[in-house]
């Protein structure tokens, strides 16, 4: 028996792991990633200390106040004799959450309006300018206003914690999707006009077909990109919003927020605020190291050097 | 040119009309409006005086051409007069702050310097950083300068401002006691005992906000530079026999500064914004500091003055980079 041996099939995802596995760089920034998440999302399975937790006894809270790294509290406790560690743990699930679901939302926003322009000749122009206005809003203060007004209103009927988060993921998203939308637009221009989209439309595809078969699929790549760098700018958005204290409410710990309670005591107790800040910039550069290391994988004029 | 910047100035009017709608309209209709705040034993007629007081029994829409009106004719005519010592406003109303009962815009007259020194001197900074950093990483593609310079940009746009701030207090005016921790916006300049004074407690604030705007620039000079080292025309001069030093520094520099330029103009606005964070960690009492102040005590006419000047600086910003963009690269032309 003599057995053929072929080349395995390659497929177009092997080939982009294979060209961003070359990238030094995104490689460190995706263990230090997964390392990261698997801290804040495995981490409380292990250490099982309630980040919220406050002796009820006087004397035993007074003792368990801003307590330095012991066996029992490795990072030490704050001012009400809570521990740091869980806090941390607790806080990176909010700050990775509200990354994600924010850029979910820019993306999803982004690439509707992206390609919507980019199909329907008519929606084109009113779709950009639409997309310029947003572009010259000042964000940061609208982002400031939008939380100052509107967080009592949804802490009323959602609940102080589901409340702020659905108000701040969508209001990142809202205010982050035009990068994503030009980019889409500019890739669905040219696409349109290739020969694939060309024989789908002379075979009587309805154009929603068109679409979701043909149009979506192609501008996944710069979509993953955007999607990557959007995550990193939502978190250090939601960083800033809780550093200027119209974040999440204290019992609801952030990076950003933890941050925030530590700049009080930043004489005393540096470390309440190295901690969550070296939490934020790490993520925060594994990710946009990550969006580097994809984009030159998925540009295909670069694969294969 | 002319007629193209003519365009583009018309064009911008309906743009600033349509976000200073958006603006008024959000901060207006929110419902945590400070006419809730006021306490419910406040009899009726008296609270009804009050809401008469702020101007805030008006319609939406009569409200919000009277503050286009104070901004756009009113307040400019304030200007002239104290200028010029004229009396063309006849003291006509301006748009007040609720909280301080002062005129908005004599409060961001008052703040506005603290800020411009600051972020002015550390947006040139950054620049004078990140242009050499740019050109000696794309002059030696993948050595180790490059790759260092690499990280120092993702790093740069990567940790917040408000850690890097904070970290700095923390070693250089808490530590080492090198700099004050708190800017003192009464100091003035009048010896050189007290222009010291002022550097010092200008380095923390500016180094921040320095390596920020660095990072990204550096980025742009970065692979502008490494666009142009690849032209025809730097082969030319090579052939010719020029020296590298006049070859990158003349020839490719010029090009490559272009686009650099603009990215320049387009983040002027964003390190406004980017100020609110560093006037917060530095105290310093500038147009930031007023609007984060104004933010939490609802002072809805002076949040929505401050952040219609962002909003002004922006389309202004936008459109000096595009007329610039024409000027000086003679391959565009708009019309």
């Amino acid at each position: 028996m003599t057995e053929i041996t072929l080349e395995k099939p390659r497929s177009q995802w092997r080939d982009v792991w294979a060209q961003f596995r070359r990238h030094r760089g995104a490689m460190a920034a995706l263990v230090m990633l997964v390392l990261l998440a698997l801290f804040v999302l495995v981490g409380p399975l292990i250490w099982r200390i309630d980040p919220n937790f406050i002796e009820t006894n006087t004397v035993k809270m007074m003792k368990s106040r801003n307590l330095g790294p012991s066996l029992a509290h490795p990072l030490g406790t704050d001012q009400l004799g809570r521990d740091m560690l869980a806090r941390m743990m607790f806080g990176g699930r909010i700050s990775l959450a509200v990354g994600s679901v924010a850029m979910m939302v820019a993306i999803f926003i982004g690439t509707t309006i992206g390609v919507l322009a980019g199909f329907f000749k008519r929606l084109d122009s009113w779709l950009m300018r639409l997309t310029d206005l947003f572009l010259a809003l000042p964000l940061l203060p609208l982002l400031l206003v939008m939380m100052m007004l509107f967080s009592e209103a949804t802490a009323a009927v959602l609940g102080p914690r589901l409340g702020t988060f659905l108000l701040i993921v969508l209001a990142i998203g809202v205010t982050s999707w035009m990068q994503a939308a030009r980019v889409v637009r500019g890739e669905v221009l040219v696409l349109k006009e290739r020969e694939f989209v060309l024989a789908a439309r002379s075979v009587g595809t309805p154009g929603r077909r068109i679409i979701l078969r043909h149009i979506l699929p192609n501008v996944l790549s710069p979509v993953l990109v955007a999607a990557t760098l959007g995550i990193a700018a939502a978190i250090i958005t939601e960083s800033v919003l809780s550093f200027l204290g119209l974040g999440f409410p204290p019992d609801f710990p952030t990076w950003g927020r933890l941050l925030y309670d530590g700049i009080d005591s930043i004489r005393t107790y540096p470390e309440r605020v190295v901690w969550p800040g070296l939490a934020i910039s790490i993520t925060v550069l594994s990710v946009n190291y990550i969006g580097d290391g994809l984009r030159d994988a998925l540009d295909p004029r670069i694969r294969g050097r | 040119m002319l007629t193209y910047t003519l365009r583009r100035l018309l064009a911008a009017i309906p743009t600033l009309l349509l976000i200073s709608l958006v603006i008024f309209l959000l901060v207006d209709m929110a419902p945590g409006s400070p006419l809730s705040e006021i306490p419910l034993t406040v009899p009726p007629e008296v609270r009804q005086k009050m809401i008469a007081a702020m101007g805030a029994d008006q319609p939406v829409m009569v409200r919000y051409v009277l503050w286009l009106k104070q901004f756009f004719w009113i307040e400019p005519l304030y200007g002239i007069d104290a200028l010029l010592g004229t009396d063309f406003a006849q003291g006509a109303q301006r748009i007040i702050s609720w909280q301080s009962k002062m005129p908005v815009f004599r409060i961001i007259g008052e703040r506005l310097p603290q800020t411009l020194t600051v972020v002015g001197t550390a947006y040139l900074i950054g620049i004078l950083i990140a242009l050499p950093i740019g050109i000696y990483s794309a002059y030696r593609q993948y050595s180790w300068f490059d790759q260092a310079g690499t990280f120092f940009a993702m790093a740069g746009f990567s940790v917040p401002t408000f850690f890097t701030g904070n970290v700095l207090i923390l070693v250089f005016a808490v530590k080492l006691g090198w700099f004050p921790t708190i800017y003192d916006t009464n100091l003035k300049v009048t010896d050189f005992a007290s222009f010291y004074k002022m550097v010092m407690q200008m380095a923390l604030p500016v180094t921040v906000l320095a390596l920020f705007n660095a990072a990204e620039i550096s980025r742009y000079t970065r692979s502008s530079v490494l666009e142009n080292l690849g032209q025809d025309y730097v082969r030319t001069a090579r052939a010719k026999g020029m020296g590298e030093k006049v070859v990158v520094l003349k020839h490719v520099l010029r090009n490559s500064l272009i686009p650099v330029v603009t990215v320049i103009a387009l983040g002027l606005p964003t390190v406004f914004g980017g100020a609110i964070v560093t006037e917060n960690i530095f105290k310093i009492n500038g147009i930031g500091a007023a609007l984060i102040g104004a933010i939490h005590v609802s002072d809805l006419p002076t949040v929505q003055t401050v952040t219609f000047i962002f909003a002004v600086l922006i389309v202004l910003f936008n459109l000096i980079a595009d007329i610039l963009y024409g000027i000086l690269d003679p391959r565009i032309r708009y019309d």
